[in-house]
């Protein structure tokens, strides 16, 4: 399996950092990076890693099945994480979290039927006093209202029929 | 822009760079005397760097408050071992996000620090764990360490010195249990973030088994101003035993929620009243969580009090990661129990009963109270489950949950009475009208 020249710049980078007899130490920001560029963890992707890092499959699959942020099936184009944690909720997280289910017709860690969009609900973010926070993918959004909320799904369907399909 | 005009009572050390145009590059850094603590540093001796970090009262900014340069002299001289220094930009204590604006708009501040602990223990290279959600941190910290490596900072025989010392940033994926010490050296060694027995601690075995010090963002990067200006000075900023500055994260009920840097020891009433201008829309404080979602909460009564490690630690709770929560009237407190506890039920590793069990329980048992399904007996479940799970956990984790379980239970214990015996939650009313 290849990847892009930028995923495989940053792998590379990656690598450098650590002593060659510790390449394992890699192994969690190099699944993150390629599920960035492939939308998840897919089977051929732990194949490939386990071949770049030489360690065992079930390795992978621990650390697989420990991080939230690593997934097995590709989440939408824009996937959608509303902090509903304390900080977030006090100011209204949970009720943008329960607007973005209505507005989108789907459920937490759901991905709508065009595949536009995934929507997660998720702890602190580290956006306390900005929120209710969220993000589009890595991107931060502050100060979310509902109507805000809206507002930036309308935008993100605009982006999405501009750009021409890969 | 995350960081508006400081607030007239802010004391600007660690943020003097934030309203700086491109303050994140290293020409603004050079020009307000970036990396001049780090020359100085090569002319002291390792035990000299950590005298004055010694004498500056330092602790600890990720939460436990611990003496940074006694961390430092921790770490064995003369051993043949490669030794570490490991920054941990995992921020996730909920109500925290401090370190986020110290990467985003002084990033060569934290290398400097770290360049300046390298030295200090000897150090061949260094780690920045940035939890995954900072992708774009990840970015401007990159191109700063480029930055600092083409200006001959950081790589080999640095500035003549003869020392090598290279930093590499790394990315987390998910978890609040990797902000925890020895989980985050499991995760950079690219495990799953379980903790370690300690001892031994980082100082003697941390990073691939070797020696590691291991600090916070915020600690890194106090360290530069305290070799600029002297341990004496930055200690004079702060309270006994608290030194220098802190940069306090106000979120929930205010005017003007945000992150400010004030003196160790400032009052906390002034803080919610003064720089975040006082409870939103004229209402009265209810409660304030002082240090991040783990610390006890305190009745706006309890408030009158010095923020600084030893005053909070004194009215019974933590000053923590410095995140202030504050509560106005219209909270309901089982509802905030109740989430701060499913917070933490998701993120217990699972690695130890007490706390794999107990979180699960307690959170269980907070969301039957605040839905209106809870018993009798379940306030006495609170506060028996979190008692037993505090001291009785692998890691910190288990007292994170156990705390603010507690300390809600026992201190608003008439909000959950009320809200027995299939009673609405009196405050959804409230909030449906606010």
């Amino acid at each position: 399996m290849k990847f892009s020249e930028q995923t495989e710049a940053k792998l590379e980078r990656l690598l450098a950092g650590f002593p060659p007899d510790r390449k394992r130490a890699a192994l969690v920001p190099m699944l993150l990076f390629i599920q960035d560029e492939v939308g998840a963890v897919t089977p051929e992707v732990v194949e490939e890693v386990c071949r770049r890092l030489q360690i065992a499959p079930l390795e992978v699959e621990e650390v697989l099945s420990y991080y939230s942020m690593l997934r097995r099936r590709p989440a939408g184009r824009y996937h959608l994480q509303i902090c509903t944690n304390i900080s977030c909720m006090l100011v209204g997280g949970a009720e943008l979290f329960r607007h973005a289910c209505r507005k989108l017709g789907i459920g937490n860690h759901e991905v709508s039927e065009d595949g536009l969009f995934s929507l997660e609900e998720v702890e602190c973010i580290g956006a306390c006093c900005w929120g209710p926070a969220m993000q589009v993918n890595y991107e931060f959004r502050h100060r979310m209202t509902p109507e805000e909320f809206d507002r930036l799904v309308e935008q993100l369907r605009r982006n999405a029929s501009s750009q021409a399909p890969e | 822009m995350l960081h508006p005009e400081p607030h007239p009572l802010e004391v600007t050390v660690l943020t003097r760079r934030f309203r700086l145009p491109n303050s994140a590059s290293i020409e603004v850094y050079l020009a307000t005397r970036g990396y001049e603590a780090f020359r100085k540093a090569l002319a002291l001796t390792p035990e000299q760097i950590i005298e004055e970090v010694k004498k500056s009262n330092l602790r600890g900014r990720g939460g436990a408050g611990f003496p940074t340069g006694l961390k430092w002299s921790f770490v064995p001289r003369g051993t043949a071992r490669p030794k570490y220094v490991v920054a941990n930009a995992d921020e996730g204590e909920p109500g925290t996000c401090k370190d986020r604006l110290l990467m985003q708009y002084d990033p060569h501040a934290l290398i400097e620090g770290m360049l300046i602990a390298g030295r200090a223990v000897e150090a061949s290279a260094g780690y920045i764990y940035v939890r995954g959600e900072y992708r774009y941190l990840i970015e401007i910290l990159d191109r700063a360490i480029e930055e600092a490596r083409g200006r001959g900072f950081l790589g080999r025989n640095i500035l003549g010195s003869g020392w090598d010392f290279d930093l590499h940033t790394h990315s987390g994926a998910g978890s609040y249990e990797c902000g925890e010490e020895s989980a985050l050296l499991e995760s950079l060694e690219g495990k799953r973030g379980v903790p370690r027995i300690r001892p031994p601690f980082p100082a003697t075995a941390g990073l691939f088994g070797c020696p590691t010090v291991l600090n916070n963002v915020e600690t890194f990067c106090a360290v530069p101003p305290i070799l600029l200006e002297g341990g004496a000075a930055f200690a004079a900023l702060g309270t006994p035993r608290n030194g220098g500055t802190r940069l306090f994260a106000i979120s929930g009920h205010v005017r003007r929620p945000g992150v400010y840097e004030l003196p160790m020891g400032f009052n906390l009433l002034r803080m919610i009243e003064e720089v975040a201008g006082g409870v939103r829309e004229g209402r009265k404080l209810k409660a304030v969580i002082p240090g991040g979602s783990s610390c006890p909460v305190l009745r706006a009564e309890e408030c009158d009090l010095a923020m600084d490690f030893d005053s909070v630690a004194r009215a019974g709770s933590m000053l923590g990661s410095g995140g202030v929560i504050v509560m106005d009237e219209t909270t309901c407190m089982v509802k905030a129990a109740a989430r701060i506890l499913r917070f933490y039920a998701h993120e217990s590793c699972g690695f130890c009963t007490p706390c794999r069990e107990g979180t699960a329980w307690l959170a269980k048992v907070l969301a039957r109270l605040h839905e209106g399904g809870g018993r009798a007996e379940d306030i006495a479940t609170v506060r028996e489950t979190a008692r037993n799970m505090l001291g009785r956990t692998f890691c910190p984790l288990g007292d994170a949950a156990a705390m603010p379980a507690l300390s809600f239970v026992e201190k608003f214990r008439e909000e959950f009475e009320a809200h027995l015996e299939g009673r609405p939650c009196p405050f959804e009313e409230v909030a449906a009208h606010a």
